[in-house]
């Protein structure tokens, strides 16, 4: 009964430390006493949704992008199939912007997504660059979402999907301030990236805990001393504060 | 950078009454131009120049914090009088319009990894500039490559006047691809490289599974290669005009490549290796570059940290040595440091500081940095949080016997406050006093 840990294409998809919400995931299981792996899915090989417990997709850079949109189109049917398990996915950053029907660059040129969920993302003018902190309600509880974004697109989800939570600071979604990512279902997509799971234990915890739910493990984790996350996640929110644009 | 004294002032204002003007400043730089560009090292590249050509040149060069327009500006206002030659370090977004207006003699590239992203834009886009920059290139110029970089080495194109410099050496190569590693795609045809020897990051010596781009034929090489923790590495030089030993004082793989590049771009100045060999080995450490200062009977080590690749090298230059020493750990995110701290999560600081007696964080975002450490294999008792540098410095310093050593890894900004701090005491000069 090991929980396993799935980064799509890291080697790809890790522009912003993704790899740090790998070991974020991996470490909080393993001091719970829970058995765990990571096992990234490389370039080229099948994604198998019986070996999934939670889902990550990092960002990339643009050129990688579009060789990873093609490879991850291949293997959306599967991947549809483990979310329909209730398999969790994060997807962060290029990730988020992955999991719509297409990304619009500034020539006008499509390409393609997964369309796992129905949103797309158009290049803005400007980038939107800054520490940032969101408002979440994440299964009844309300949590403040803490991290940094870097990102040109603008997206626009539909008319059907919630966003993760609404923007305290920052450019969010789409540059007005407003909306913050997406959560459809067990899919969790945000422009937060990089240490977001390290300063945001507790939607570490949410994931393991529909990961857990998802292996037929109990999905009561034990808590954590988590004063250091606190108190880097509290700096990090008060000096978004200090400098709201 | 307000440490310096307000230092690009004069060039704001020449900028502002001539915005073309840069080439007129360069008028009796009679030596011609060297511009050096790189994400890591091109601060270090260009001392070490500046240390090889010095005796025959009336140099003139910029520092760190003045390697944009500006600063290159009013570096050329103020030069010295009777300066000859320019060594200047030109910031890699900078670096298409330094060349335009200053139409440099040589031009060293070092390499290109991922840093500061929310200042620069990604790395793809600087290497286009690049790319474009080199296509409009006279053939005069020489262009001196960091060939173990792909994207550096692909800059080439068939273009005549190149030297390529690089470490061809499997002993020194490392096993498995590095975590922070970024340019691994072949770059004409985007498969993925096979790398026969990687040395640090994307760095190494790589080919492309269907043919079409490998590292080019290096000129200026470092075979041989013995690294000795912080006191130094030695490697054999096979240039052409001859092979011998280097004995540089400064330790890891980024200076044996940093080294390569000053020793390749001198040698187009017309120095021979063997003098450019033999001046490297009285180098002394340019700021934060494994500066060693002596503290009363201690020895502090100041490494600069400013991305993923330089920090594992760094990491891995003092774990011999790191056992049981304090170590202090110094996370700013200024403007200069790059706001964005993502990247500390690219440091393999597993296994690295797992010796450590006692590592302390500090910094801006010294929280960040503990909560870094809680997720490696340092065991939690030895981390503590002091957000004052000073304060953390002379703790560490503190607890360290007679004869120990103290390591310090500070972001940019950080260093130049440690600096500071330290020139207050009187044991380092100013940063700035050594710019000139
Ligand atoms: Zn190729």
């Amino acid at each position: 009964m090991t929980l396993r840990i799935v980064p799509l294409y890291p080697e790809l998809l890790s522009i912003y430390a993704d790899r740090g919400n790998v070991r974020v995931l991996e470490q909080r299981a393993h001091w719970r006493g829970l058995p765990v792996e990571v096992v990234p899915l490389a370039l080229g090989a099948s994604f198998d949704p019986e070996q999934a417990d939670v889902i990550l997709i990092g960002g990339g850079q643009d050129r990688d992008q579009a060789l990873v949109a093609e490879a991850l189109i291949a293997q959306a049917p599967a991947l549809r199939s483990a979310i329909a398990d209730g398999v969790p996915v994060l997807a962060v950053c290029g990730g988020y912007q992955l999991l719509g029907h297409r990304y619009v660059d500034q020539s006008g040129r499509h390409t393609p997504g997964t369309g796992l969920v129905d949103l797309e993302t158009h290049a803005g003018p400007t980038r939107l660059v800054g520490n940032v902190v969101v408002d979440v309600d994440l299964a009844g509880t309300h949590h403040e979402l803490v991290g940094f974004e870097n990102h040109a697109g603008r997206t626009i989800l539909g008319p059907g999907i919630a966003p993760l939570g609404k923007v305290i600071v920052g450019g969010g979604n789409d540059g007005t301030g407003t909306a913050e990512g997406c959560l459809e279902g067990r899919i969790v997509g945000t422009y937060v990236h990089g240490p977001l799971l390290p300063k945001n234990p507790w939607l570490a915890d949410q994931l393991l805990a529909w990961a857990c739910e998802h292996r037929g493990l109990p999905t009561t984790l034990a808590p954590l001393d988590d004063q250091l996350e606190q108190a880097a996640a509290g700096a990090a929110a008060a000096l978004a504060r200090s400098e709201r644009r | 950078m307000g440490q310096g004294g307000g230092t690009t002032m004069p060039g704001h204002v020449f900028l502002r009454l001539a915005p073309d003007g840069l080439s007129e400043l360069a008028v009796g730089l009679t030596d011609g131009i060297v511009a050096v560009s790189a994400t890591n090292g091109k601060t270090t590249t260009s001392a070490m120049l500046t240390a090889i050509v010095g005796p025959d040149h009336a140099v003139c060069r910029n520092g760190a914090g003045a390697n944009l327009v500006t600063g290159i500006a009013t570096t050329l206002v103020n030069r010295p009088r009777g300066a000859t030659l320019g060594v200047l370090e030109v910031d890699e977004a900078a670096l298409t319009g330094v060349t335009r207006q200053l139409s440099p003699t040589v031009i060293v590239l070092g390499n290109l990894f991922r840093d500061q992203l929310d200042r620069h834009g990604e790395l793809e886009m600087v290497a286009d500039r690049w790319r474009e920059l080199v296509a409009t290139l006279p053939p005069s110029t020489t262009l001196v490559l960091g060939a173990d970089d792909p994207v550096i080495d692909g800059l080439a194109g068939d273009r005549a006047n190149v030297v390529r410099f690089g470490i061809d050496d499997p002993r020194v190569s490392l096993g498995a691809q590095d975590a922070a590693a970024d340019s691994t795609f072949c770059v004409r045809c985007g498969s993925a490289y096979v790398y026969d020897e990687m040395y640090l990051g994307h760095l190494g010596s790589y080919r492309c599974p269907r043919g079409d781009h490998q590292r080019g034929t290096l000129d200026v090489v470092a075979r041989q290669v013995i690294t000795d923790g912080v006191r130094g590495t030695t490697f054999r030089l096979d240039a052409p005009d001859g092979s011998r030993n280097v004995s540089l004082p400064l330790p890891g793989l980024y200076n044996v490549e940093n080294a390569l590049g000053a020793i390749a771009a001198a040698f187009v100045l017309g120095i021979p290796t063997a003098v450019a060999a033999s001046r490297l080995a009285q180098f002394h450490a340019a700021f934060g570059r494994f500066e060693r200062i002596a503290v009363g009977d201690r020895e502090v080590v100041l490494l600069l940290f400013k991305n993923p690749t330089g920090a594992n090298e760094a990491l891995r230059a003092i774990a011999d040595d790191v056992a049981g020493a304090q170590v202090v750990l110094v996370l700013n995110d200024r403007i200069a440091d790059g706001r964005d701290i993502s990247w500390i999560w690219d440091i393999d600081f597993e296994g690295a500081l797992a010796t450590a007696a006692q590592i302390t964080c500090s910094g801006t975002r010294a929280a960040e940095l503990a909560v870094r450490l809680r997720y490696s294999d340092v065991s939690p008792g030895r981390v503590t949080t002091e957000t004052v540098t000073e304060v953390a410095f002379d703790a560490a310093v503190g607890a360290t016997a007679v004869d120990g050593r103290i390591f310090v890894l500070a972001t940019y900004t950080a260093m130049l406050d440690l600096h500071g701090v330290l020139a207050d005491r009187g044991l380092t000069q100013r940063f700035w006093q050594e710019q000139v």
